[in-house]
Parts: structure tokens; C-alpha cells; sequence
């Protein structure tokens, strides 16, 4: 084990604990945002019990990705010291925007939301919940930005040996960022409305608060209808875009190994990547992937063999996860056009309901998997193209990122625990009966 | 040059407003298996500062995105080679964090006491390694030429930085204790009262030793005795101090907590001044030193974050300013009430 490997599993257990609980708070603080607002404008109390009850989950979860997300603010520094020290002149004044313009604004309202509901009037106080949602999106927008800059990066020149700015829109406004952000945050939406959905599920087979219960569903299954079909269809722009700028990880997520034209979409493959090639290949759609990436079922498509195996990242974690991802994708259109169907016989659509309650996990699942498709598929490379992941690193002791990787994963493992249990417990007991207002 | 020496003291004043706000709710959580005798007592604590810590600790990212920015190459050397330090205060943020949110949502003691450490550690781990961190970055760290860090945790625990360390711990509680004083009724305001009076004196016996050992362990004064105006910084800090106990005497709590507030920044620009232009001295050779010339962003770069931050800092102040007018009061049963509160 040596300090770039452990940085990197630090790296990765930090943020992938971190993003199971920011989709959640993109998607879940325009629900609660929408329900309030219903609320102020019918005087309907059920909204009201919806937007307390939706709001405790949302603030259980809220607590637990805002202390996640400190570490990851922090660990550029600790354990990629000499990334930071090549790029902070662009990717750190990202960060740092974020936490100026976006972080701060939610971060200082959630309180005020919280304890603020005797102190403001009824409209002020749903507004504060809309700037929190509103806040927490432009948060992604800086973070997706950043990230977007490490899998292409532009608008910089190489100066005394690190990447100075020089073009600052070209940063903001790269087509990467832009589809990377509709992608993820179409991706937290979905994962907020399976959530609601899927505890709405769990009520309405119990038959308890039937139309509390029914409406939530309903708010959740329109949502989520939405995003499901806008997150395959940014997904699929995605491709392309990846295809031309990052063609390593295109050829690492289909499996692809020679260069070819009408390139195949498989819809199994085992990469064996000593013998750089497919020990499996199970249902090629022949000219798929050409016409997928380059809308032309006869372009050419570049192989893994294509580029040097110093430069390829690891196909078979990239495959997979990219192939998992996009299969809970469309799993994902198929649920929510089902309930369609069944939207106004779900109390009796005891099957259907069981499925949407199994079904919470799936959208964390997808939106993990689509991390590791990012991250994972653009190594060897920390900045593609620019700066390899294994120059990046600290010069620190192994000794010491080995002790806090250890109490990173013994600390989160417990609050992790605690955390869902607590989402789970509240989730179970339904809502109030009466919120003393 | 302008441009570096504005972001130097942007960067202090970060830090400053990190520990003038998150200051008091470290101070509370510190005060908090002290002061807190009943469940009652607990509960008005963590919700004197329950609105308002999310936002504090807001500037302690602001103060480290920053760092990253406009000087990448401290925010690189700086945060590996505290990597020990930095990352118990990190762990130590996230106890506290969901402690509070976590708490009261079982309502069961042995629960309930796992978390109450949790404050207790959370809050008291930060105040101490903060003051540690500062304290030794006054004296100098060992780095070499390549940023590279030569020593251990416990190369930081020497006494000058400890004596950082119980500096910043009892600005703190006072801070805290005043904060308290504002917010709470009957017994507990009284006790929250009396902590501050006594832990007002040994505050001030410490920062008086601390001003002297600054003069033996830190180069610090180098830039006041060239400049002997910002002497008057180191003035009205101790005036700060000294009027944070007539306030109290006075029993006009917010005033104090003020004076308080002035004292935590005063005493973070009196080191901020001290160093300039370093920002992370080496205690190997001033040649390694990272500086506000040799370790900042181009130019491009400071003025566009420049820019972000004229912006956006007044509005930053301003809603913060708002929150806390909402909150100010006194935590009452009623509050206790509401099912969202902590």
C-alpha cells in the first residue's frame, strides 16, 4: 500500500459517503420547498404535515451531507498537495466560489428554516426554503464546473509549472460542465423522488395516512417522471461529448479494444485486460456505439489498443459501473411510467408498491456507480491529459494517510449507520397527527 | 504587489470571522457537561447556537476555499503538512455537527449521552488544535525547500503552541459563556454569567503571557517595531478585553459579547499583522518561507476572486446579521417545543 493508492481510497470513501446525501438534499429541498408553498397558498394542512414530515428527513440527511462535505473541502490540501499547489489557481478559486456564493447562503437559511418558523411569516418562511434549494443547486453548479475541468480541461496556459487561468468563461461555460451538471442533478432528482415514492409506498401498503400519503406520491411520481427520461437523455449527450473529448474512457466504459468502425454496443463483456481483449462478449448491437457517439452507425470508434497501457484507466470497474448506471437508467423510466398506469389504483397495487419500496436503493446505487464511471474512467489521469493521479499526491507518511483512512471508514461506517437508521426510523413512523401551529 | 497584500489581509480577516462566530459555539460545546446540569439546560445550549452554527462554520470553508485560491501553495503545504492536526479537527467538526441533529432524535440516555461527549469533544478538540495550528504558525513550521514537512503531531504540541492552544480555548469559553449569558434564563444564565467572570481573569493572565512569549518565540513584533502604529492594534485589543469585564459588570451581555467578538478578531490580526507577507512561515530557513508573493495565484485569478468577494461578502454579513437579529433572544420552553428543534 502506498500513500497514492490509500489517498486515493480515502478520496473515494469520502466522497462517495458524501454523495449519498447530496442528491437527496437537491431533489428533496424543491419538494419540501413546492409542499410549503402549496401550503401558504391553500392553508390545506396537509401540506403542511408534508412539508414537516418530508423536512425531518430531509434535515436528518441534510446534517450528515454538510459535515461530509467539510472533509472533502480540506482533503485537496491534505492529501493532494501537489494538485493543489498545479491547479488551485483555477479548480481552488471554484471551490472557493462555491463556498462564498452558494454554500454559505444555504448553509446560514437551513438554520433559520429550522428554528425560523414562529419567527417569520408563513410566505417568508417557504421562501427561505426555496433559497436553500436554490442555493444548493448553484453549489453543484460550481462543484460540477470544477469537476468538469479536471475531465477537460480549458481556459489555461501551463506557467511556471502549474495551470494559470486565462480564460475564465471558457472554464464557466464548457459544454462538459453544462451536461455533467444537468446530468447529476437530474440524476439527485430522480434519487429524491424514488425515495419519496418509495416510503410513500411503504405507508400506502400499509394503508396508513392514505392521502397524505397518495399525494406525496403523486408530487414525487411527476418529478421523477421528468427527470428519469431527462437524466437518459443528457446521459446519452454525455456520451458523445465523452467520446470526443475523453476517448480512454469511452473505450473503457463500452469495452472497447480495436479501433473500428461500426463499433458495437455489447450488452455483456468481461474485459481480460492482460490479454487486452473480451473474454466474454455477450449481445453485440453492431454499429451501436458509432452511431450512439458519432451519429454515424459507420464512424469510427477508437479501441483501447489505440492508446498507450500506461494511459488507460481500469476497464473492468469502468464497464460495469458504466453498464449498472445506464441499465438502472432506463429502470428507472420503466418504474415511474408504470406508475402512471397505476396512479389512481396504487392502494391496490400491492405489487407495484412493493417494488417502489425495494426500488429506494437503486437511484443511490446509479448515482454512485455514475461517480466511479467519472472518476475511475478518467485515471491514470487526476487532470485529463494534463496531470497524472500518481503525481498528485502528498509528500506525506504512509503511516498517516493509513490512520485516517482507518478512522475515516470507522467514523463514517458509524454515522452512516446511525444516519439511515434515524432516515429509516422517521421515515416508518409516519407523519404527525397534529403540528401544533 | 497590491493585489497579493489585499489578499493577505482578506485572508486573515477570514480567519478572524471564523473564529469570532464559530468561536462561541466551540465555547458553548466546551461549557456545555459544565454548565448543562439538566436535560432542560442541555437543550437550551444546543439551541442557543442551533441556528446559527451551520452558517459559522461557514467561514472556516470560506477561509480554507480562499486559502486554496488566491494562495494555492499554502493551502497545499499548510494543510499536508498539519495533516495530523487538521484532520482530528475535521473528524472532530463532524461529531459536532450530527450530534446536534442527531441527539434528540431518540429518546433514550444512553443515547443521548453518547452524543453529549461527542459536543463536548467536537467542540473543546477544534478550540485547542486551532490555537495550536496559529500559534505554530507564528513560531514557524519545519518545512523544507519543497514544502515538505519534517515532523510529527507532536513537533506542534512544543509549549508556545500549547500556550496557543489554551489561548484560543479560553477566548472561547468566554466568548461562548456570554453568548450563553444572552440567550438563557434563571439558573443557567446565572452560571453561564458566573463562568464568564471567572474564567475572564485567567483569560486575560494568558494572553498577557502569550504577548510575552511572542516576543521570545515568534519574530512576530519584527513588523510592529518597523511600523509602530499597528502597535494600536495590540491596544485596542487588550481595551477589547478589559471592556468585555465592564460590560459584564454592567450586565449588558450583548455589549460583552461584542467586545468579545473584537477581542477574538484583534488577537488573530495581531499575528495576521506579525507575519505579513508570510503566510506559513519555515522555521528551517526564512528562504522556504511561503509568502503572499512567492505562493499566490496570477493575477487573473486574484482579481476575478477579488471581485466574487466584494460582491458577495457584504451580502454574506448582511443575512448573516439578519439571522442573528432573529436569534438573539432568549431560547425559551416554547422553542424547546417545536419538534424541529435540537
Amino acid at each position: 500500500m502506498d500513500v497514492v493508492l490509500l489517498s486515493r481510497l480515502q478520496f473515494a470513501a469520502a466522497t462517495m459517503f458524501h454523495f449519498l446525501f447530496v442528491p437527496f438534499t437537491l431533489g428533496l429541498s424543491f419538494l419540501v420547498a413546492y409542499m410549503e408553498t402549496k401550503y401558504v397558498k391553500t392553508g390545506d394542512e396537509t401540506y403542511l404535515r408534508m412539508t414537516k414530515f418530508w423536512g425531518k428527513l430531509f434535515l436528518i440527511n441534510f446534517a450528515l451531507g454538510v459535515v461530509t462535505g467539510i472533509t472533502l473541502e480540506f482533503q485537496f490540501g491534505t492529501n493532494w498537495s501537489r494538485y493543489s499547489a498545479y491547479v488551485g489557481d483555477i479548480f481552488g478559486s471554484l471551490l472557493a466560489i462555491e463556498a462564498t456564493t452558494s454554500f454559505f447562503l444555504e448553509s446560514t437559511l437551513i438554520g433559520v428554516w429550522i428554528f425560523g418558523w414562529k419567527k417569520l411569516s408563513k410566505k417568508a418562511h417557504a421562501t427561505v426554503m426555496w433559497l436553500v434549494a436554490v442555493a444548493a443547486t448553484f453549489s453543484a453548479v460550481w462543484i460540477l464546473i470544477a469537476n468538469a475541468w479536471m475531465q477537460n480541461p480549458v481556459g489555461f496556459t501551463i506557467r511556471e509549472g502549474r495551470a494559470e487561468l486565462v480564460d475564465f468563461a471558457a472554464v464557466l461555460f464548457q459544454k462538459y460542465a453544462i451536461f455533467k451538471f444537468l446530468h447529476t442533478v437530474s440524476a439527485a432528482y430522480v434519487l429524491s423522488a424514488f425515495f419519496v415514492m418509495g416510503v410513500s409506498a411503504y405507508h400506502l401498503l400499509k394503508k396508513q395516512n392514505i392521502d397524505f400519503f397518495k399525494r406525496s406520491f403523486r408530487i414525487a411520481l411527476v418529478f421523477g417522471t421528468i427527470f428519469s427520461v431527462i437524466v437518459v437523455v443528457v446521459g446519452d449527450i454525455n456520451g458523445v461529448i465523452i467520446a470526443e473529448k475523453q476517448p480512454t474512457k469511452l473505450a473503457a466504459m463500452e469495452s472497447l479494444w480495436e479501433t473500428t468502425t461500426r463499433a458495437p454496443v455489447y450488452l455483456f463483456a468481461l474485459p481480460d485486460e492482460e490479454n487486452e481483449k473480451n473474454s466474454i462478449e455477450i449481445g453485440a448491437l453492431p454499429g451501436m456505439l458509432s452511431f450512439l457517439v458519432f451519429h454515424d452507425i459507420d464512424a469510427e470508434v477508437r479501441g483501447l489498443k489505440a492508446f498507450p497501457k500506461d494511459e488507460r484507466p481500469p476497464v473492468l470497474i469502468t464497464s460495469f459501473a458504466f453498464k449498472g448506471m445506464v441499465g438502472l437508467g432506463f429502470y428507472f423510466i420503466l418504474a415511474t411510467v408504470l406508475g402512471w398506469l397505476k396512479r389512481d389504483r396504487l392502494v391496490d397495487s400491492p405489487k407495484y408498491l412493493k417494488l417502489m419500496l425495494l426500488s429506494i436503493p437503486l437511484p443511490y446505487l446509479a448515482c454512485e456507480l455514475g461517480w466511479v464511471v467519472a472518476e475511475v474512467g478518467r485515471q491514470p489521469w487526476i487532470v485529463y491529459g494534463l496531470m497524472r493521479t500518481s503525481d498528485a499526491v502528498s509528500p506525506i507518511a504512509t503511516s498517516q494517510v493509513l490512520i485516517s483512512l482507518i478512522a475515516f471508514l470507522a467514523v463514517y461506517g458509524l454515522l452512516g449507520a446511525t444516519g439511515f437508521y434515524l432516515i429509516a426510523q422517521n421515515a416508518r413512523k409516519g407523519p404527525e397527527i397534529q403540528t401544533g401551529s | 504587489m497590491v493585489l497579493q497584500t489585499i489578499w493577505f489581509f482578506l485572508w486573515g480577516l477570514l480567519w478572524a470571522l471564523f473564529f469570532m462566530t464559530d468561536g462561541f459555539d466551540f465555547g458553548i460545546g466546551t461549557l456545555y457537561p459544565f454548565l448543562g446540569k439538566t436535560d432542560q439546560d442541555k437543550r437550551i445550549m444546543i439551541n442557543a447556537i442551533g441556528p446559527l452554527w451551520d452558517g459559522n462554520e461557514m467561514w472556516l470553508i470560506t477561509a480554507g476555499g480562499v486559502t486554496f485560491a488566491a494562495f494555492p501553495l499554502v493551502y497545499a503545504v499548510m494543510f499536508s503538512s498539519l495533516y495530523s492536526a487538521l484532520m482530528l479537527i475535521l473528524f472532530a467538526l463532524i461529531l459536532r455537527g450530527v450530534s446536534f441533529e442527531f441527539r434528540g432524535k431518540v429518546d433514550n440516555p444512553v443515547w443521548r449521552k453518547v452524543w453529549d461527549s461527542c459536543i463536548f469533544i467536537g467542540s473543546f478538540t477544534p478550540a485547542l488544535l486551532f490555537g495550536v495550528a496559529f500559534a505554530n504558525i507564528f513560531q514557524g513550521i519545519p518545512i523544507d525547500h519543497n514544502g515538505i514537512y519534517h515532523g510529527t503531531l507532536f513537533t506542534l504540541l512544543n509549549p508556545y503552541g500549547l500556550l496557543g492552544g489554551v489561548l484560543f480555548v479560553l477566548l472561547f469559553l468566554v466568548h461562548g459563556a456570554l453568548w450563553l449569558s444572552i440567550r438563557s434564563t434563571g439558573e443557567l444564565h446565572e452560571r453561564a454569567v458566573s463562568a464568564a467572570n471567572k474564567l475572564w481573569p485567567i483569560l486575560l493572565m494568558v494572553a498577557v503571557v502569550f504577548l510575552i512569549a511572542s516576543k521570545f518565540s515568534t519574530r512576530l513584533y519584527d513588523n510592529y517595531i518597523a511600523h509602530p502604529i499597528f502597535f494600536s492594534v495590540i491596544l485596542m485589543t487588550v481595551l477589547a478585553l478589559l471592556s468585555v469585564r465592564f460590560f459584564i459588570s454592567k450586565k449588558t451581555f450583548f455589549k460583552a459579547w461584542f467586545a468579545s467578538a473584537l477581542t477574538i478578531v484583534g488577537a488573530t490580526f495581531f499575528g495576521v499583522i506579525g507575519l505579513y507577507p508570510t503566510l506559513f512561515p519555515s522555521s528551517l530557513s526564512p528562504k522556504y518561507s511561503l509568502t503572499a508573493f512567492n505562493a499566490s495565484s496570477s493575477p487573473l485569478t486574484l482579481k476575478i476572486m477579488l471581485i466574487v468577494v466584494i460582491l458577495f461578502i457584504p451580502v454574506i454579513i448582511g443575512y448573516q446579521v439578519w439571522a442573528y437579529n432573529l436569534f438573539k433572544g432568549k431560547v425559551t420552553a416554547d422553542d424547546l417545543a417545536h419538534e424541529e428543534a435540537y
